[in-house]
């Protein structure tokens, strides 16, 4: 009898898991279709329009293909870490959304440490990138996972800041009481991008770096490495590396709404708007900052590889560092700070 | 009777959550071990290095079983995310032949044997004897407060920064003078270096990057 509500337990788990999974699949094929429609308005071009009604179902013909086709592996290549390196990345960008709540008590699991955690997964991510580039045993995808490491160890930095300051207002790792303290009377002038301002930016700009997005796709730049680490992949292999690249920019975009946007809260609390479904809103917020990040990469030309570093370094960390020391400052003088006594 | 059978209930609940926890605790300890020894016995020195990530992993989840997850989810970003990264970039660059560095392993066999023996019986002297402190015991400490009042990281915390701030701060001096030192070694001042000054480079103006001339007919500049 015990070991039957063991059994039920991970029963439910999984099927929690596996409904999230399909959900998050299912906006990300459409995210990928959003992507590519909004580059496409800003270039004058339709975009994809063929597949399906307005071209809704090209990502699912685009899966199909890649599914379809024959994976190839080079012959010089590592064989098991080269298989091994899409795999790792797709899992851990997966994993992350294990305890992200999309509304009041919907996380799948509602940690303590759920920002650490987080944190850890997605600088995890990097040795997908590097395993692929070193397994492939040629130039060009070595060369974008040594671009990729120092990237991503780099920007990690400035994120690991931003982070450490919405830590001191919010008084807690757990995301659904950081999501909760920002809730008040002020609706969406009571959330933390306002006060923070200047760490939003610098969150927003190093979460394109971490995932190696444009104008930060040093590690796949097409003009000088062909496809970066992703040259030797084809088919299923790529996919998952595809995928996986595009779950860490929803991840980035719920961490976002979680840390700077209030979640689940409503932007106006009253009446009306507060009922409408936490979950509404939150997917609008992380739509609205992947819309945002979409723009960047239609807009803003990629960077040189020595401006990356720089801004990396020179300008993100003393500004995240002076701001860690205002706020806190801020904090003890006015009497905000949580927790202490 | 439904007060026995209740207790007996919680009794093999607890049971079974234990026999979970070893279960686990086996599975993490065996992982750790096993990819502990590859680290040292792997013939590819990428390899060595994602052997040892997976140790540090494994590392993490038996933090995780002993319910400190804040020092779990530390190690796996501190080590695992950085530290490791660096190390691999440094492997993956460095083209040293490991096969000719084992060449003379049966030669330092005997020193490392020996070293390795007075670790294992300073290990072992430590814990055979471990008591708590009778002055820890003695005095009337703050009690320790229960998990469900206060988290694992407040209380890392609340004991870091108030009874053992100084140390806290001198691991801090460590790493700063260490992190010099090395800024130290590896600057070096080249000259004929063309490097582009982002000041500079913002302060151009049309009138300081372009000439604008006219050029008489048939004289040239």
């Amino acid at each position: 009898m015990e070991f039957g509500d063991i059994l039920l337990a991970v029963a439910i788990m999984l099927g929690k898991s596996l409904l999230m999974l399909v959900a998050l699949l299912i906006f990300i094929a459409y995210a990928l279709y959003a992507d590519r429609k909004v580059w496409a308005a800003v270039q004058l071009r339709r975009g994809p329009n063929v597949v399906g009604p307005w071209g809704l179902l090209q990502s699912f013909a685009d899966l199909l293909k890649f599914v379809l086709k024959e994976p190839i592996i080079p012959a010089p290549a590592n064989k098991g870490m080269f298989l091994l390196a899409p795999l790792l990345m797709c899992t851990l960008s997966l994993a992350a959304w294990a305890v992200i709540p999309l509304n009041s008590g919907w996380a799948i699991a509602d940690i303590n440490v759920g920002i650490l955690y987080i944190f850890a997964i997605s600088s995890l991510g990097v040795y997908g990138v590097i395993m692929g580039g070193w397994a492939s045993n040629s130039k060009y995808p070595f060369l974008g996972a040594l671009r990729s490491a120092a990237q991503m160890v780099s920007y990690e930095v400035s994120i690991g800041f931003v982070i450490v300051t919405v830590l001191m207002c919010a008084g807690t790792l757990n995301l659904s009481a950081i999501v909760e303290a920002q809730n008040s009377s002020l609706g969406i002038l009571g959330w933390y991008w306002l006060p923070l301002f200047p760490m939003f930016v610098v969150f927003f700009i190093s979460a394109m770096a971490e995932t190696n997005r444009p104008p930060f796709d040093l590690p796949e730049a097409e003009s000088e490495l062909v496809a970066g680490y992703m040259v030797e992949y084809s088919s299923t292999p790529y996919l998952l590396f595809m995928l996986g690249e595009y779950v860490a920019i929803m991840t980035m975009c719920a961490l976002g709404t979680i840390l700077f946007l209030g979640g689940w809260l409503s932007p106006i609390p009253f009446a009306p708007f507060t009922w409408v479904p936490g979950v509404i809103w939150f997917v609008l917020k992380a739509s609205f900052l992947f819309i945002l990040i979409a723009m960047v990469k239609a807009l803003v030309p990629r960077y040189r590889y020595d401006q990356l570093m720089r801004l990396g370094w020179k300008v993100f960390l003393p500004l995240s560092l002076a701001m860690v020391v205002i706020v806190a400052a801020v904090l003890m003088v006015t009497g905000n700070a949580p927790g202490v006594r | 009777m439904s007060g026995a059978t209740s207790e007996g209930a919680a009794h093999q609940r607890l049971e079974l959550s234990m026999t979970v926890t070893a279960a686990f605790f086996y599975l993490f300890a065996t992982i750790t071990i096993a990819s502990g020894f590859m680290v040292i016995a792997s013939r590819n020195p990428v390899q060595s290095v994602l052997f040892l990530i997976l140790a540090f992993v494994n590392a993490a989840g038996l933090f995780l079983l002993m319910g400190a997850e804040f020092l779990a989810m530390i190690l796996v970003i501190v080590y695992v995310g950085a530290v490791a990264v660096l190390f691999l970039f440094v492997v993956m660059m460095l083209d040293v032949d490991f096969a000719a560095l084992r060449q003379g392993f049966l030669q330092y066999l005997p020193i490392g044997g020996l070293i390795g023996l007075i670790l294992l019986l300073e290990l072992i002297l430590v814990v055979g004897t471990y008591t708590i402190d009778p002055g820890l015991v003695r005095s009337p400490q703050v009690p320790i407060p229960s998990a469900d009042v206060m988290t694992n990281t407040e209380a890392i915390g609340q004991v870091l920064y108030t009874r053992y701030f100084y140390f806290f701060q001198a691991a801090g001096l460590i790493l700063l003078v260490a992190m010099i030192g090395a800024i130290v070694l590896t600057l070096r001042e080249r000259v004929g270096v063309r490097r582009q000054d982002i000041t500079k480079q913002n302060a151009r103006t049309q009138e300081t990057a372009v000439e604008v001339r006219k050029v008489p007919f048939r004289q040239g500049i």
